[in-house]
């Protein structure tokens, strides 16, 4: 997991350009060649994310960002499609979604979320405001402070558990999984929303719950 | 900002708001439930993971050919489209609440119901109406039903109906089957914020005339 991060922060002087990167003009190709490990669909699985948006937060690292970008945009593009953007407007938010990545890395919080949640919630946020035109009220903010960081651990144990729970969807039957997906990409009303609830995510709440106690500690 | 709260909000609530399809009334109720509630925010945490996983192992559309510059160039032009953050400010309502207020509890634009009860509907998309309710101590909100979901979250005192008694944080979620006549708390004004997505049904021949100048 960890050897896919160094890899990237130490194979700057790059040898090819990525894998699809065609679109990457000549005079950045040097910054944004990206190891084929990364890049590659199998290899994929392994990668640890938080560790590489870390990268983008801490080193303002480009190569990072352009990893995420190849993993990510795509994934946030075809979310806001399913949900009735048009092709032009989904280009656009995934890219405002990228952005926003770059520009708030310093919030995200691998203790209470893996990349791929923060990341959808960033999208999902997004999708509101370009497709329903209406505001989001968002919870109050809660940050770790300039002296306190989160816990290696718990982040590790949350990367873990969000893993169980792709597992755990994964295997759910076709139907459920189907009205799962209809509840957050298309447009089940509330109460229909409620057949689609009663996944298992006692442990995952749990996880959360615990870093989020951590953290209201660290903020007295 | 937490306080022990004994009513939460429901699985469907929780997972329809991380959806994003809620109407804007209910979400501003889940919004300001989840700030003063940790248990809720730990559990919408859980449903936002399942939005990532389905995002993450599902489908993915190819991006255009120049879209990794384009968004080197949105990002070097400072464009940014995610609004700040609410952040707590240690008033009497959470900070989304307060953005929709305009401030906190003495920058409401009350209007008298009568009986001392007041109003004041804040301004969301037309899916829902979302409003808050001032009822001194005491008193009973007339009798009433509902035709469709009423979320109502207390923000200062306390009410009880036939049923419960819901305190600072607490939440009640009522529907169809609900008949009910909450009665604020004797020792205290009650102050609640309360989304409903069609109108209420009152049972008694006053209020139902009232209704249509009240906007209840």
């Amino acid at each position: 997991m960890f050897s896919d991060a160094e890899a990237i922060e130490q194979d700057k002087t790059g040898v090819q350009p990525p894998p699809g990167g065609s679109h990457v003009r000549p005079d950045r190709t040097v910054n944004f060649s990206v190891d084929r490990s990364i890049m590659s669909p199998r290899g994929e699985k392994d990668v640890d994310w938080a560790q590489i948006i870390a990268l983008v937060r801490d080193k303002r690292d480009k190569q990072a960002f352009h990893a995420l970008f190849v993993h990510f945009a795509p994934r946030v593009k075809a979310f806001l499609l399913r949900s009735g953007a048009d092709a032009s407007l989904a280009e656009e938010c995934a890219q405002d979604v990228m952005a926003t990545l770059w520009q708030k890395a310093h919030l995200f919080d691998p203790s209470r979320a893996s990349a791929a949640t923060w990341i959808f919630t960033i999208a999902r946020n997004r999708k509101i405001d370009a497709l329903r035109k209406i505001r989001r009220p968002e919870p109050e903010d809660l940050t770790w402070g300039p002296e306190a960081e989160p816990d290696q651990a718990d982040a590790l144990s949350l990367q873990q558990e969000s893993e169980k729970l792709g597992e755990a969807i994964s295997g759910l039957p076709e139907k459920q999984k189907e009205l799962i997906e209809k509840a957050y990409f298309g447009n089940l009303s509330h109460s229909e929303i409620a057949e689609a609830t009663g996944l298992p995510l006692g442990t995952i709440k749990s996880r959360i719950r615990l870093a989020l106690d951590r953290l209201r500690h660290a903020m007295k | 900002m937490t306080v022990t709260i004994k009513h939460h909000l429901s699985d469907a609530l929780l997972m329809a708001y991380s959806a994003g399809t809620l109407p804007e009334a209910f979400s501003l109720t889940v919004a300001t439930h989840i700030s003063m509630c940790d248990e809720c925010r730990a559990r919408l945490g859980a449903y936002d993971t399942v939005g990532g996983v389905l995002m993450d192992e599902g489908e993915f559309a190819e991006m255009s050919a120049d879209s990794f510059e384009a968004t080197l160039a949105r990002i070097d032009t400072g464009h940014s489209v995610a609004p700040p953050k609410p952040v707590a400010n240690g008033g009497i309502f959470p900070a989304p609440l307060q953005d929709y207020v305009g401030g906190d509890l003495d920058a409401v634009n009350w209007r008298p119901l009568g009986m001392g009860v007041k109003q004041a509907i804040l301004e969301t998309d037309s899916d829902a109406t979302a409003r808050l309710l001032f009822i001194p101590a005491g008193v009973a909100v007339p009798d009433h039903g509902h035709a469709g979901t009423e979320l109502t979250l207390v923000l200062k005192g306390a009410f009880s109906d036939d049923h419960d008694r819901f305190a600072r944080g607490d939440v009640e979620i009522a529907n169809e089957s609900v008949d009910h006549a909450p009665v604020a708390d004797i020792g205290e004004d009650c102050i609640c914020l309360a989304a409903t997505d069609a109108r209420l049904r009152f049972n008694s021949w006053l209020p139902r005339i009232a209704q249509p100048f009240l906007r209840i």
